[in-house]
């Protein structure tokens, strides 16, 4: 316990200025995505012992709210919370008071009112990490707010492309799909950008918004384009776009046709990401999901560091240091 | 057509040394205004008092009062958010002398029944002359047209579906046709609704950035072009609603030239504000047609300067707070005006020299009244004192606790703002003293 102390209070380098929330990338700047994948380096390394649980964040509690289904962020939120030894609560959408009517604003005083050191929130509408930040006293981290966000999913694609290539400073990354419907891709623009990474759009038209190179990043309609890349990051052509009088491709054939990642359009050596789940034999060839340049569950490993760093931030305000990464004591 | 509570016993008195501007009358000179029962008896220096109550103007502006051509009253159906009394006082606060209420209200007003018994509502209620619009199609379901004719004597001020488009291509142009009869203006909501289906906020570099599914400025323009096409073609007038787009001030301007008697109107917010206030994420900045581009805002400036626009319009909208208290996504559109119309205005055009006061004054008076046929106030002997005294030197705080209004959804909340109502009188009585 003792050593906790220690951890919270003394030892630490000068505090940057406190963090309420993660709720956008443009929250951040270089300096806080360099001590957050600093710190996602560090529980990296902690899980790689035998005894993987840390006391860092005991007594602290996490509250996973998701208001959309969700099988690894929500996982990967709950388990990284119990690795730092948080207590943590889950609530999904379905079950809850939430389908009696009652509004975000009202389950957010009601949380509130448990006192949560972070709430950790997937929504379906823009705006809601937001509103839960103004009517509760927690930290809110943005696991999906509709088509906006998703920060935490870009940080650990940055841990990811960084841990491969060994930087992030000149990386070309091509992000291919659909851009329009994508909170992963908004959210990586901006990151891989921040960090000084090349981002170029591929996808049909219908599905590139209009205006998206003011947010710093190349537009193609041409699967050609992703040759020159480093990186070829496939977003999830998502079903449900492809409704009836959607009209944004034609058709799903067509759109696998012109825009499927296939072994024919990638060189050897460009790796290959996918924020998942993904549709195999629709936006990604099963043989590319399957290669050896696939980083796909390398990713989801990332996650759970990621988030551990996100937590770990946002609850003591600074960079890790290196003894949390020793196994202090079991929980 | 135009209804106010009954029993108002006219008022008299002397504003002294205001700066009186009137620019349609061609007024600006610093004097005293005398009103006796409620009429302009006399302007010019050194008036005798007569008696009545003399209120200093010195260091203020006197001007003919404003005319709101586009509020939603709520009533019936919405009392919650604003009523004829709350919305009529908010109104008087902001300087106005007269407003026009439009008809999506539940039930729609589409029926002569529904009007008759706004109207005695008025006359119990309103604190300041208040109009109402009737709807052009029945439920405004866009499908059957409403019996204009008994809509009009009955005291409809003119018609629209505003909140909703009129889809139909046909529908409109036997709305053209038929509304003549009614000698009562048809006032268009352009939207056309598969452009900007589940639109939250104006389509551009903001929107692709911050996921909103996109409202782009077409989905205004292209309904633009199609009525001023069938209005020049029935040789019809028309009068355009709170344009947003600069396509559509460039088909208006280019119409009018043609000489098709096109007005229209333009909100404060969308003359202050652009898209890239939604960056917020508050609720208070989302309202239908979205806040557009710069460039948009520029176009809007401009065409209100050089009269293609000719009206201000607040198109204020109360909603209740639990209604917007969600994320922006979820909120409905639209935003209160009515209480800071001038001050944000003379705040973000006036005071920087982007557009001149007289300007101003006049297409926030005398220009709606004009659309829609009604009798513009003004500053002569004789006249009705409908008359607003501004203090274009105060500087204030929009607080939610001082709006009249019901609902508090305003933009401006926090905002310190230059330019404050001082007095309003409206048909020949005092309305608003502050």
């Amino acid at each position: 316990m003792g050593e906790i102390h220690v951890m919270r209070e003394g030892f630490l380098p000068p505090k940057p200025p406190p963090r309420r929330h993660l709720i956008s990338i443009g929250d951040l700047e270089r300096d806080d995505v360099e001590r957050l994948l600093a710190t996602a380096g560090s529980f990296s390394r902690s899980l790689e012992r035998e005894v993987k649980k840390l006391p860092t964040l005991r007594g602290f509690t996490v509250v996973n709210v998701f208001y959309e289904s969700s099988t690894r962020t929500s996982s990967s939120f709950e388990l990284a919370a119990k690795r730092l030894s948080a207590d943590t609560m889950s609530i999904k959408a379905a079950g809850s008071s939430v389908d009696k009517g009652e509004s975000l604003k009202d389950t957010a005083l009601t949380l509130g009112a448990y006192d949560p050191d972070v709430i950790v929130l997937r929504h379906p509408q823009i705006g809601a990490p937001e509103l839960v930040a103004r009517y509760t006293g927690a930290h809110i981290v943005n696991a999906g707010d509709g088509k906006h966000q998703h920060p935490t999913q870009a940080l650990l694609d940055l841990y990811t492309i960084r841990e491969e290539l060994g930087r992030l400073e000149g990386v070309h990354v091509a992000i291919v799909g659909d851009v329009l419907h994508s909170r992963v891709a908004r959210s990586n623009i901006q990151a891989l950008a921040l960090m000084g990474a090349k981002v170029m759009l591929v996808g049909p038209p219908p599905l590139i918004p209009r205006g998206i190179e003011a947010m710093g990043c190349e537009v193609s309609h041409d699967i050609g384009a992703i040759e020159a890349a480093d990186v070829v990051y496939v977003l999830r052509m998502q079903r449900e776009r492809m409704a009836e009088g959607a009209n944004y491709v034609p058709s799903l054939r067509e759109y696998t046709a012109r825009w499927g990642v296939t072994p024919e359009r990638i060189r050897p050596g460009q790796k290959v990401m996918h924020p998942g789940p993904m549709n195999r034999g629709v936006e990604i060839d099963p043989r590319v999901a399957d290669a050896a340049d696939a980083l796909i569950e390398t990713q989801v490993r990332a996650g759970l560091v990621v988030r551990m760093a996100v937590l770990y931030d946002l609850l003591t305000t600074g960079p890790v240091p290196v003894a949390a990464a020793e196994p202090l004591e079991v929980a | 057509m135009l209804y106010v509570k009954a029993g108002r016993t006219p008022d008299d008195l002397v504003v002294r040394g205001a700066r009186v501007l009137d620019p349609v009358e061609g007024l600006d000179a610093v004097c005293d205004v005398r009103v006796d029962g409620g009429t302009i008896s006399a302007i010019g220096a050194g008036l005798d008092a007569n008696g009545h109550r003399v209120i200093d103007g010195a260091g203020l502006v006197l001007a003919p009062a404003f005319v709101d051509p586009h509020v939603h009253l709520r009533v019936p159906g919405g009392e919650d958010e604003e009523t004829i009394s709350s919305g009529t006082a908010a109104a008087a606060a902001g300087g106005y002398c007269a407003i026009l209420a439009m008809p999506n209200t539940d039930p729609v007003v589409d029926s002569a029944a529904v009007l008759g018994s706004l109207i005695e509502d008025a006359q119990r209620e309103a604190e300041i002359p208040v109009g109402f619009l009737a709807a052009i199609t029945r439920g405004q379901e866009g499908a059957e047209l409403t019996e204009m004719v008994e809509l009009a004597e009955q005291g409809a001020a003119g018609f629209t579906d505003d909140g909703r488009p009129l889809v139909a291509p046909a529908l409109m142009r036997r709305a053209l046709q038929y509304h003549g009869i009614a000698g009562r203006r048809l006032a268009l909501h352009c939207e056309e609704p598969t452009l900007s289906k589940g639109g939250q906020m104006h389509e551009g570099a903001v929107s692709a950035e911050l996921g909103f599914t996109g409202y782009p400025s077409v989905a205004e323009s292209v309904m633009v072009e199609r009525d001023l096409s069938l209005a020049a073609y029935e040789g019809q007038p028309l009068h355009l609603l709170h344009l947003s787009a600069r396509e559509s001030v460039d088909a208006l301007r280019a119409a009018q030239a043609k000489g098709v008697a096109a007005t229209a109107e333009v909100t404060p917010h969308h003359l202050c504000l652009t898209d890239e206030a939604v960056r917020t994420l508050d609720s208070n900045v989302k309202m239908n047609p979205p806040l557009r581009s710069a460039d948009d805002r520029t176009a809007l400036i401009e065409g209100l300067r050089d009269g293609t626009i000719g009206s201000v319009a607040t198109d204020h909208a109360p909603h209740a707070r639990h209604e917007k208290e969600v994320p922006f996504e979820a909120a409905p559109f639209g935003v209160t005006g009515l209480e800071t119309a001038f001050a944000a205005l003379y705040t973000n055009l006036v005071e920087p020299g982007i557009l001149s006061l007289e300007i101003l004054l006049e297409r926030m008076s005398a220009g709606p009244a004009r659309a829609y046929g009604l009798e513009p106030p003004k500053i002569a002997v004789g006249a009705q004192a409908n008359l607003v005294l501004l203090d274009t030197a105060a500087t204030w705080r929009v607080e939610e606790a001082a709006f009249r209004s019901r609902s508090a959804n305003s933009w401006l909340l926090g905002h310190h703002l230059t330019g404050q109502v001082r007095l309003t009188a409206a048909a020949g009585r005092v309305a608003f003293e502050e």
